[in-house]
């Protein structure tokens, strides 16, 4: 197993005074793709948005347990300078509406701080490469972000994540609106990001967790049932559990 | 007995209709009343030579009287609808932003409340309470233009804090989440983002308090009264202060013809300006959602 990049420790998070993960333990490699599969509701979403305190931000929530970013509980720091190290792409493409794709792209970098017109070009050249979108829109940068579809619109905001300059990047479903093919290409992409990124990825359908990632975390009913090398979890499943989910037996 | 059924549901549908569309009418009829009526009394006054740039007339009968102008109140009405204006956006959209923004804590909703409360007390009643506020501590302050724009913010704050917030609502959550998933501040998403994002809306809560403080007559008999002096320097602002809706009210009941005619000519000048910042406000916020939905 290679180095630990972002370490749960007996995590349990509470949505209305009800635990929706418990008592969750894991470790994410370092820039490799780590995918959560389990079936809906079964706590995958609150778990990737524990790790970015996102959790936190909505009413009547509550966090138990540590999350270590190279050996630092993100609980005992500032979640708004976690949130720019931790970057996150949404299930539904969330682009700033009233914004340019240039404008999104460099949101973080414009709110975050004060960066020169050259950085700033440069970051949003390389994110939209990176996110494999520049090609397609780098002779109109300066129109509207809701001009794009709705494929191009999420990797708009993996660019737009990704010029924030992060460590980890977490995807919360983020083909669960597109077509297959703008699927296909966001899988590609998700497999280079790994050279740079450690990326962790929900996701409900198995096969793209087999096709993407290189260690899958099975959960269920808010509770880590298996977790391994995807091979492993889905050739060789230790657990009981495991094995009839995958096999299509529930879920 | 099949038949029967169905012609009854037809005959229903018709009485609906008739009915659905004299309720049209019955919307439509009194506004284009209004303003026929004011077309007529008021029209040809309204486009007399200086009717704008000069001051109220004295009082005359006779034929021959002059009926002039209007300048002074409408320098009135401007200077203390902005004054309104520059009290009343920059609270109401921070007490909107408040309330919807930090809205899981429990003073976010009683700022709501107080609004929707607020917005129904009576304009009178406001203008008697800023009079009490004002006045009675300071009573230099009885009968100056800063006065009567106070007493107008009072009536515009809650109709800006309920339609800003109102506005900031139609913000999707998932435009705040993308925000703080960037590590953008709380206040930078929700000034820079979130706010851009309500804009329309803020705007036209904004024009819809303008409109309402610029028609106001009770709040400004209360605190200013009327005066034929122009309001022409930031001193005069010191001073009391014409408006067209006390214009109005007061020569309205006036026995001279000249005052009456004066009066009709401002009716009109009143409904033409109310209706152009409508129309003009209508087609800016269409214009900045098209942007924002990139329509275009």
């Amino acid at each position: 197993m290679p180095e630990t990049k972002l370490r749960v420790e007996h995590l349990t998070a509470y949505y209305g005074g009800k635990p929706a993960i418990s008592d969750i333990s894991l470790d994410f490699p370092d820039r490799k793709v780590t995918a959560i599969i389990g079936p809906s509701g079964c706590g995958k979403s609150t778990l990737v948005r524990c790790l970015n305190r996102l959790h936190e931000t909505g009413p009547f929530t509550n966090v138990e347990g540590q999350v270590l970013l190279d050996n630092e509980d993100i609980y005992q720091l500032d979640p708004v300078r976690i949130r720019r190290r931790i970057g996150m792409v949404f299930q539904k493409p969330n682009p700033f509406v009233t914004m340019s794709i240039y404008e999104n792209v460099s949101a973080a970098m414009r709110f975050n701080g004060r960066h020169s017109r050259e950085e700033t070009d440069r970051a949003v050249t390389r994110s939209l490469q990176q996110s494999a979108l520049w090609e397609e829109v780098k002779d109109r940068v300066d129109s509207p972000a809701t001009s794009l579809s709705g494929g191009q619109q999420q990797r708009l905001c993996i660019a737009r994540a990704l010029a924030a300059n992060p460590e980890v990047l977490l995807m919360d479903e983020p083909c669960s609106a597109l077509d297959p093919i703008a699927t296909a290409k966001i899988e590609e992409l998700v497999r280079q990001l790994k050279e740079n990124y450690t990326v962790i990825i929900v996701t409900h359908n198995m096969q793209q967790a087999a096709r993407v990632a290189d260690y899958t975390a099975f959960l269920y009913i808010g509770k880590l049932v298996e977790f391994g090398p995807t091979e492993q979890l889905f050739e060789r499943p230790q657990d009981k559990l495991t094995e009839s989910y995958i096999t299509g037996r529930f879920g | 007995m099949k038949f029967d059924h169905f012609a009854r549901r037809k005959l229903k549908s018709h009485v609906v209709t008739v009915l659905a569309g004299l309720t049209v009418v019955a919307v439509l009829y009194p506004l284009i009343d209004i303003i026929y009526t004011a077309f007529v009394h008021g029209g040809a006054v309204l486009f007399q030579l200086m009717f704008l740039t000069s001051r109220n007339p004295t009082p005359c009968s006779a034929i021959s009287c002059a009926t002039v102008g209007i300048a002074p109140d409408i320098e009135g009405t401007v200077a203390m609808v902005g004054i309104a204006a520059l009290i009343s956006v920059p609270i109401g959209v921070l007490a909107a932003i408040f309330a919807s923004e930090y809205r899981t804590r429990g003073i976010g909703r009683v700022v709501s409340f107080t609004a929707d409360v607020l917005s129904g007390v009576p304009s009178i009643l406001m203008g008697a309470f800023i009079y009490g506020y004002l006045v009675l501590v300071n009573p230099s302050l009885i009968e100056t233009a800063y006065t009567g724009g106070v007493a107008l913010a009072a009536i515009m704050i809650p109709i800006v804090t309920r339609t800003t917030e109102e506005a900031l609502r139609t913000v999707p959550n998932s435009t705040r989440e993308a925000a703080i998933a960037l590590g953008i501040s709380k206040w930078k998403m929700t000034l820079r983002i979130v706010l851009t994002s309500a804009l329309p809306g803020v705007v036209t809560g904004v024009l819809l308090g303008v409109m309402r403080a610029a028609g106001e007559a009770a709040p400004l008999i209360v605190t200013v009264g009327f005066s034929n002096l122009p309001i022409n320097s930031v001193s005069t602002l010191n001073g009391p202060a014409g408006s067209l809706p006390v214009l109005i009210y007061l020569f309205a009941q006036s026995p001279y013809s000249n005052w009456l005619s004066l009066a009709w000519g401002a009716v009109l000048f009143l409904l033409i300006a109310v209706l152009i910042v409508n129309v003009l406000s209508r087609y800016m916020i269409h214009r900045l959602s098209a942007k924002m939905a990139g329509a275009g």
